[in-house]
C-alpha cells in the first residue's frame, strides 16, 4: 500500500495501480478514450494527461504507477489546458456527424467536447476525408473519418477475442482503421468493439438508424443464448426490443457478450410468429380462444388419462420459478415421467463466453426438481413410450422438441398434447392446446447459469398481464409522457402471461389452491424448500446475481 | 389584527342622469363618426393575411432537390416541449446517409414554440406561415410528410429572416 494525494485529498491504494486506477478507486474520474480496464494500456489519446508534482511535465495518467508520497492534480490550471489541447487536436479532423451518428447521445468524444474543451474551433482549413459506410464485418459498420485512433477495437480483436483482425495503416492525420489484407471482422465477439468504440466510428449494423439513444428505456436483465447467461440491457422504444448491450459483471461476462446473443436472443419477441392468445384445435385447426375456456380444457383433458399415460416435459429455456411451479403441479398430479430435452451443440464452446450448452437454466431447472426419479422416466423413455402408445398425453413447457423430426413423428401418435409456447413452431403445430406464454423479455424470473449463479430478467416489454407503469418497469420518456393519441404508443401488447402464471392457473382450475401473486412469492417458496437455493431472494439477486449453496448438491458444475 | 377594508359606496345617479337622453345622444355621435372613417375589417376567409415572416404558423419541412433536408437527427423530436414530433430514420442511398421514413407532428400537441426550428442543425423544419389548422377527428391533426413537405421556394422569407436574426 502506498499514500498518495489526488486533488488535495489523500488516499491508500494498492502499490501496482496506474493513476487512473487508482483515481477510479477513489471515485474520481480522469478522462479516458483508449484507456480501458481489461485492455492492456497503450496511452495514445492523451486525454488522461495529470500533473504529479516534482515531475517535469504531465504524464498520462493510464500509465503512470502511483509512488508513495505522490501528489496528483486532476484538474490543475496546466491540466485544464493540456485537455482543451487534447480536444482540440482530436477535433480538428473529426467530422461535424453528431446528427447521422448513432453513437450520438453516447459519445464519449461529445460529452467530453461539453466538459473539457473551450466548445470553438480556431481550425479553418478542410478536413482530412476518410472512406465512409465501410461494411468492416458482417455486423459492424466503419466510418473511418469519426476515428480517433484509440485502438480500443484493435487490441481487443488480439487481448480479448484473440482473432488479431484490425489494425492501423498510414500515418499522421491519414491514419486508417482497416481489416488485415483478406480479414473481415467477424470473430464470434466483434459486436463488442461498438460498445467499445468511445466514437461512432464502430456501429452496429443491425440497430443502424433505427432509433436515438434517449427514446428508449434500458432494462437490466440478461441473456439467453446459451448457459453464460450474459448480463445485459435490453433496449426498448414503443414496447419493441431494438437492440441488446452487454451490462459489466465481472464474475460472468465482465463488459463484453458474444454476437450471437446479441442478434438472435430479441428478435423473436416482436415477430409476425407470435402466439398472441391461447389456442385449442377445433376440427383440426387451432382457434384463438380465451384464457379460461383453454385452461379448463387443459384441466379436463389431463383428468381423463391415468397417471401412468401422462408424461410432462419441463424446459432449460425457462425460469426457476417456471419450472418449479410445474414440479409441484405434476408431482400433485402423480406424474412420474418428466424431464427436459437437452440442447447441448457440442464443439460451440470456447475460452471467453460462449457454452455448449444452448440453454440458459439447465442447473437450475434440474435444481428445482425436473429430472426423472429413474431412467425408465428420462426423456428418451418418454420418447419410446409415446411411440408404443403408453403414453397418451404429453405436456411441454416452453421448448420446441418437435423440431427434431425424430421426436415429431413421435409426437403424432399422442392423443393430446398441450404446449406452451411465445411463437408458432413445429411443436405447436401438433399441439391441441396452445397456452400462449410470455417471452423472457416480459416476464420477471430468475435462471440459473452453468455456474450455478441464480440471476433476475425482468419484463422490458409490457404485456396485457405486464403493465409498464403500474408494474414499475423502465420507462423512457415516450413511455412517460404518451397518451392516447401519440402514435408512439400503439405498440403490441399481447395477451401472453409467464409460464409459472399459466400453471398457476391451470392449478386453480384442477382445483388447488395455491396462492402465488407475483413471481418473487414463487421464489420465497423455492428458497424455503430447495437446499441449493436457501437464503436466497431477489434483493440478494439483485443486479449482479448471487450463487447457489451447491457445496452437498448433485449438481456438477465444471469450468 | 388584520385592518378593515373600507366600504366604497358608489354614488346615486343625478336626477338628469336618470333621463339617459344626453348618454343615449353620445353614443350615437361615436356611431356615426365611425360609419365615415376608413374600414379596419378584412373579410375573412375571401381575403387573405399575408403574415410577416417573422410570423410562427405551423412547422413543415424544408424540400430541396425534390428530397427533405432533414437527416432524422431526432433533435427536434427531442428538444420539443409538447413531444409533437415523431421521427423515424432509415438509410438513403445519398451523400446525406440518414433520411426520415417517417416524419409525424402531431398538431393538436404542437404550441408554436419554434424551438425546433431552432434546434435543427440542417435548417430543415421551419415555422411557415401557415395558420389555417382544421380537422374534425384526432387522427387528422397528425401531419405526415405529405403535409410536410414543403419546396424551399416557399420558405425563403422565413430562411432569411433566421440567416438575419442568427
Ligand atoms: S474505430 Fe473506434 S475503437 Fe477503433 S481505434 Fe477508432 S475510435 Fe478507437
Ligand atoms: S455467451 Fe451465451 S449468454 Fe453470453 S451473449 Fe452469448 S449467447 Fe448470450
Ligand atoms: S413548434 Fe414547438 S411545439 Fe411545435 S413541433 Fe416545434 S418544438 Fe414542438
Ligand atoms: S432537427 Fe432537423 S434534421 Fe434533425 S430530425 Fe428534426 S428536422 Fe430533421
Amino acid at each position: 500500500m502506498v499514500k498518495i494525494t489526488i486533488d488535495g485529498k489523500q488516499y491508500e491504494v494498492e502499490n501496482n495501480l496506474t493513476i487512473i486506477q487508482a483515481a477510479r478507486e477513489s471515485k474520481i474520474h480522469i478522462p479516458h478514450f483508449c484507456w480501458h480496464p481489461k485492455l492492456t494500456v497503450s496511452g495514445n489519446c492523451r486525454v488522461c494527461l495529470v500533473e504529479v508534482e516534482k515531475m517535469p511535465k504531465l504524464v498520462i495518467a493510464c500509465s503512470t504507477q502511483v509512488a508513495d508520497g505522490m501528489i496528483v492534480h486532476t484538474n490543475s490550471e496546466k491540466v485544464i489546458k493540456a485537455q482543451n489541447a487534447v480536444l482540440e487536436f482530436i477535433l480538428i479532423n473529426h467530422p461535424l456527424d453528431c446528427p447521422i451518428c448513432d453513437e450520438a447521445g453516447e459519445c464519449k468524444l461529445q460529452d467530453y467536447a461539453y466538459k473539457y474543451s473551450v466548445g470553438e474551433s480556431r481550425f479553418e482549413f478542410d478536413k482530412v476525408r476518410k472512406p465512409k459506410r465501410v461494411e468492416l464485418g458482417p455486423n459492424v459498420m466503419l466510418d473511418t473519418e469519426r476515428c480517433i485512433m484509440c485502438s480500443r477495437c484493435i487490441r481487443f480483436c488480439d487481448e480479448i477475442a484473440k482473432k488479431p483482425q484490425l489494425t492501423f495503416t498510414q500515418r499522421g492525420d491519414h491514419v486508417e482503421l482497416t481489416t488485415f489484407p483478406g480479414e473481415c471482422l467477424d470473430n464470434p465477439y466483434s459486436m463488442n468493439v461498438i460498445d467499445l468504440c468511445p466514437v461512432g466510428a464502430l456501429t452496429s449494423r443491425d440497430f443502424r438508424f433505427k432509433a436515438r439513444v434517449w427514446e428508449m428505456s434500458s432494462t437490466d436483465t440478461i441473456c439467453v443464448g446459451c448457459s453464460r447467461g450474459c448480463n445485459i440491457k435490453m433496449w426498448v422504444r414503443n414496447n419493441e426490443i431494438l437492440r441488446l448491450t452487454p451490462r459489466m459483471n465481472p464474475q460472468v461476462n465482465d463488459y463484453w457478450m458474444c454476437d450471437y446473443g446479441r442478434l438472435n436472443t430479441f428478435k423473436h419477441v416482436n415477430a409476425a410468429n407470435r402466439i398472441k392468445a391461447p389456442m385449442i384445435r377445433k376440427e383440426g385447426k387451432l382457434v384463438e380462444v380465451g384464457w379460461d375456456e383453454a385452461i379448463a380444457k387443459v384441466s379436463s383433458e389431463l383428468k381423463a388419462y391415468k397417471k401412468p399415460e401422462i408424461a410432462a416435459i419441463g424446459s432449460a429455456f425457462s425460469s426457476n420459478e417456471d419450472n418449479y411451479l410445474f414440479v409441484k403441479l405434476m408431482g400433485i398430479l402423480g406424474v412420474k415421467k418428466l424431464d427436459i430435452m437437452p440442447h447441448i451443440k457440442t464443439g460451440d464452446q470456447d475460452e471467453l463466453l460462449i457454452r455448449e450448452d444452448k440453454t440458459p437454466n439447465m442447473v437450475g431447472t434440474r435444481e428445482v426438481g425436473v429430472k426423472p426419479d429413474s431412467n425408465e422416466f428420462g426423456f428418451s423413455s418418454i420418447m419410446n413410450d409415446i411411440r408404443h402408445g403408453k403414453v397418451r398425453a404429453l405436456y411441454v413447457l416452453d421448448d420446441d422438441i418437435a423440431a427434431d423430426p425424430n421426436i415429431a413423428e413421435a409426437l403424432i401418435k399422442i392423443d393430446f398434447l398441450v404446449v406452451h409456447a411465445s411463437n408458432e413452431n413445429e411443436t405447436v403445430k401438433l399441439a391441441d392446446v396452445v397456452l400462449a406464454s410470455s417471452s423472457y423479455a416480459e416476464k420477471h424470473g430468475t435462471f440459473t447459469n452453468f455456474q450455478g449463479k441464480v440471476q433476475r430478467n425482468r419484463p422490458a416489454v409490457a404485456t396485457l398481464d405486464h403493465d409498464r407503469i403500474l408494474d414499475g418497469m423502465e420507462l423512457s420518456r415516450l413511455d412517460k409522457f404518451g397518451s392516447h393519441n401519440d402514435r408512439w404508443t400503439q405498440g403490441i401488447k399481447r395477451d401472453t402471461r409467464a409460464t409459472w402464471r399459466i400453471v398457476n392457473m391451470l392449478a386453480t382450475a384442477i382445483g388447488i389452491r395455491w396462492r402465488y401473486n407475483t413471481c418473487e412469492e414463487v421464489f420465497n417458496e423455492i428458497a424455503a424448500a430447495i437446499p441449493a437455493f436457501k437464503g436466497l431472494s431477489y434483493l440478494k439477486i439483485g443486479t449482479n446475481g448471487a450463487l447457489l449453496n451447491l457445496k452437498k448438491k448433485s449438481v456438477t458444475v465444471k469450468d | 389584527m388584520e385592518k378593515q377594508k373600507p366600504i366604497i359606496h358608489r354614488k346615486d345617479l343625478r336626477w338628469y342622469e336618470q333621463f339617459y337622453i344626453p348618454q343615449i345622444i353620445a353614443g350615437m355621435k361615436i356611431t356615426l363618426t365611425q360609419v365615415f372613417r376608413p374600414k379596419f375589417t378584412r373579410q375573412y376567409p375571401e381575403v387573405k393575411w399575408q403574415p410577416p415572416p417573422s410570423f410562427r404558423g405551423r412547422p413543415v419541412l424544408v424540400e430541396q432537390n425534390g428530397v427533405e433536408r432533414c437527416v432524422a437527427c431526432g433533435l427536434c423530436s427531442r428538444v420539443c416541449p409538447a413531444l409533437a414530433i415523431e421521427v423515424q430514420a432509415s438509410e438513403t442511398e445519398l451523400s446525406k446517409e440518414r433520411y426520415p421514413v417517417k416524419f409525424e407532428i402531431n398538431m393538436l400537441r404542437c404550441i408554436f414554440c419554434s424551438f425546433c426550428e431552432e434546434v435543427c442543425p440542417e435548417e430543415a423544419i421551419v415555422m411557415s406561415q401557415d395558420f389555417e389548422l382544421t380537422f374534425t377527428r384526432q387522427e387528422d391533426g397528425i401531419f405526415g410528410k405529405d403535409k410536410l413537405l414543403t419546396p424551399l421556394d416557399k420558405l425563403k422569407d422565413r430562411l432569411e429572416f433566421l440567416r438575419k436574426m442568427r
